[in-house]
């Protein structure tokens, strides 16, 4: 298992802030021009009707999930493939462990998987002596510098150009000044052998059809058709949330999704994958497992609010127009999944004493749910995880005091006026250096003056 | 007869915006309406709401229910706590809620849909104004063309502002749980801020956040709650800084 850390949410994003700011430009810039293309690529078709219709089509699936996921394993098994169920992370690794140890892989190659960045695969591998190559763009990039993903879809959207051209210039000797084109070109050059040498592919799987038992995959570089292909093996790992009942549901999945995320009618490659190669066929793999995980996903299909959450298709949408998301990207967020959907699934999906502060990572701005292709009611389940936190003894003792005070003065308007009379004879600026409250006001910004009089005594006084 | 409309100052308004309040009062009773202040008022309870206290949060909103109970209108110049009584107290108090949700209206949305007054006057001539949308009034309330359509029919230029409709960071608590993230959400705000005599916006706590960030800045940026721009757009107004954010 990957090692999250959103306890040091706070921190981290200060840290981002203070100690490297251009991570704040380059993913602002980015994602308004993701936000940009999806907004132009929504205007295009009827994408209200479509987004309620997809929500409909995964309530369907999460309200009858045992029924599909049984149909799922009925129709891969038909097809020719290994189907594994995965209670935990562990498990889910173990059963990859069990294909690498069959088949003595020394090298892999991979097509960009969130899901496997939420398990860790890339350091379960590792630790195995096996190689790992990323095989995405944006992943490989990363790879290469140690990072883990800073986006849903655009894993290295935190870093410059002249961040990769320096980091290419080092790893595969193309030029200070190299392209784009030439980056790509000399990444392609490299993973070429990658591919070609690999003993086994591993993907994830953008969804995976009940009816048809067919993974279907979505990219733009042509590297997820060529790892799922070209090696002897492949191993896709596919979340139970992420599976649809019919195969005509495929259609809007793959093109909303596509807009959603970045403003394609469709990715560029859409791979439909039913199974290993057939006896008539020349190429493909011989052996396809497919690693059905579950890792905490019905734990939060039981929660009466949350469940919500699993109709997500990790678009990435809702960390576009993140104001929140937009001023650090994703490392500070501690895990695999940033932004507003990272900060509502942590609690599903790591138990909520180990996702504080997450769910208060947000201004509660609702811009996510203004996008979201599935219409995830991000604000509802935030509030469900900050009330579920205070309930269970999670928020700060002080802050419940306070609150309780609060609650108080509301109930008693005469007592409220007192207090906010007092506000005015407060020695605020003295305040502010003993409360947190303050502090964390006045670090970086003036406190408001209070009015001369309070509206209350304008009224009475006959002004207003 | 003219509409009765109970006026809810809001704890912000009561407390930092008092004379803006005292302006929307003004522009209610300009437009013929009557207008009452329920006195046992206090604060709608969103603090402790977005929090995750709901049980304060709701015996702040049963106290609000209770105050405003037989109002035929609610009116706040608060896009966020309008919303608060519209969209929220419905999921925190279900039924007993409902006649209050329905009678609520932020100010620029009760002027245009309720009193159905599209013109002011002209008392805006040869302003040039950014109109800050706070995030509860446009998304949670829909205010997004009525507030803008006031402030040019009376003659003020509304600027075009890229980060017009982006949080500012406020957020409540938000803005002192995450202060960093919260100040750079302001930092974005006034960093795409084009050259304007001044910002305003119908919430008095996104005024105080992007405020309190440009004095610190020592930002020659001037803020201005809307409930008086709405005033001096009569040409009734007297004061030309009169709602100032300090």
């Amino acid at each position: 298992m990957s090692d999250p850390r959103p306890a040091d949410y706070a921190t981290a994003a200060a840290a981002t802030l203070r100690d490297t700011p251009e991570v704040r430009t380059a993913i602002t810039a980015a994602t308004r021009t993701f936000d940009a293309h999806r907004r132009a690529a929504y205007a295009q078709v009827a994408a209200e009707e479509w987004r309620t219709w997809m929500e409909g089509v995964k309530n369907h699936l999460l309200t009858h999930l045992a029924d599909y996921l049984e149909q799922a394993e009925e129709q891969l098994t038909r097809n020719g493939v290994h189907v594994h169920w995965a209670g935990t992370g562990d498990e889910a690794l173990a059963a990859l462990g069990d294909v690498v140890d069959a088949h003595g892989v020394g090298g892999v190659v991979k097509a960009k998987s969130m899901l496997t960045e939420e398990l860790g695969v890339n350091a379960f591998l590792e630790q195995r002596g096996v190689r790992v190559r990323e095989t995405d763009l944006g992943e490989y990039i990363i790879q290469l510098l140690g990072e883990p993903p800073s986006h849903i879809v655009g894993p290295a959207i935190h870093r410059s150009l002249e961040d990769c051209q320096a980091l290419f210039h080092r790893e595969l000797g193309t030029s200070p000044d190299a392209t784009p084109d030439e980056l790509a070109g000399a990444a392609r050059d490299a993973l070429r052998s990658d591919f070609l040498s690999a003993d086994l592919g591993i993907s994830g799987g953008n969804f995976l059809v009940a009816e048809s038992g067919t993974v279907a995959l979505i990219e733009n570089e042509g590297n997820i058709r060529l790892s799922t292909s070209v090696p002897p093996v492949h191993v896709a790992f596919v979340g139970i949330e992420k599976l649809l009942p019919r195969f005509e549901d495929l259609s809007g999945f793959l093109q909303l999704t596509s807009r959603a995320a970045t403003g394609q009618a469709i990715g560029t490659y859409v791979s439909l994958i039913q199974g290993p190669r057939r006896a008539d066929e020349s190429d493909g793999p011989t052996e396809v497992h497919v690693i059905l995980v579950d890792n905490g996903r019905s734990s939060l299909l039981a929660d009466d609010t949350a469940w919500e959450a699993l109709r997500c298709v990790r678009c990435g949408a809702c960390l576009n127009v993140c104001p929140v998301y937009r001023q650090t990207g994703g490392h500070a967020y501690g895990w695999a999944y940033s932004g507003p959907i990272g900060a509502i699934l942590a609690p599903g999906l790591l138990g909520l004493e180990n996702a504080m502060p997450l769910p208060h990572a947000s201004s509660l701005c609702g811009a996510c749910e203004d996008v979201c292709p599935v219409r995830i009611p991000f604000t509802d389940i935030l509030l469900h995880w900050r009330h579920q936190a205070v309930e269970r003894g999670l928020a700060s003792t002080t802050e419940g005091l306070a609150m309780r005070a609060f609650a108080g003065l509301t109930e008693r308007p005469r007592l409220y006026g007192a207090a906010a009379r007092a506000l005015r004879h407060l020695p605020i600026e003295v305040g502010g250096s003993a409360l947190p409250v303050l502090r964390n006001w006045t670090a970086e910004r003036e406190l408001p003056k209070p009015s001369v009089r309070r509206f209350a005594q304008l009224w009475k006084d006959g002004i207003a | 007869m003219s509409m009765r409309v109970a006026l809810f100052a809001t704890c912000l308004g009561d407390s930092f915006f008092a004379d803006s309040v005292a302006d929307a009062v003004r522009l209610l009773r300009h437009l013929g309406a009557e207008v009452h202040y329920p006195e046992g008022q206090t604060c709608c309870g969103q603090p402790a709401f977005n929090s995750g206290h709901m049980d304060e949060a709701r015996r702040a909103a049963m106290h609000t229910v209770r105050t405003f109970d037989g109002a035929d209108y609610v009116v706040l110049p608060s896009g966020s706590c309008a919303g608060m009584l519209r969209q929220m107290y419905p999921s925190l108090l279900g039924e007993p809620a409902a006649p209050l949700a329905e009678r609520t209206f932020e100010l620029a949305q009760f002027i245009t849909q309720v009193l159905g007054v599209q013109d002011l006057g002209d008392g805006l001539q040869g302003r040039h104004i950014a109109y800050h949308h706070g995030c509860h009034a446009l998304r949670e309330l829909g205010i997004e063309d009525e507030p803008v359509s006031l402030l040019s029919r009376a003659g003020a230029s509304v600027t075009d502002w890229e980060a017009d409709q982006e949080c500012c960071g406020f957020g409540g608590l938000f803005s002192v749980k995450i202060p960093e993230v919260s100040v750079a959400m302001a930092d974005r705000k006034l960093d795409s801020l084009p050259e304007v005599d001044f910002i305003t916006s119908a919430d008095g706590g996104c005024l105080m956040q992007m405020s309190g960030r440009a004095r610190r800045r020592k930002a020659a940026v001037r803020f201005r709650h809307l409930a008086s721009v709405l005033w001096e757009a009569t040409g009734r107004g007297s004061n030309p800084t009169a709602g100032a954010a300090l």
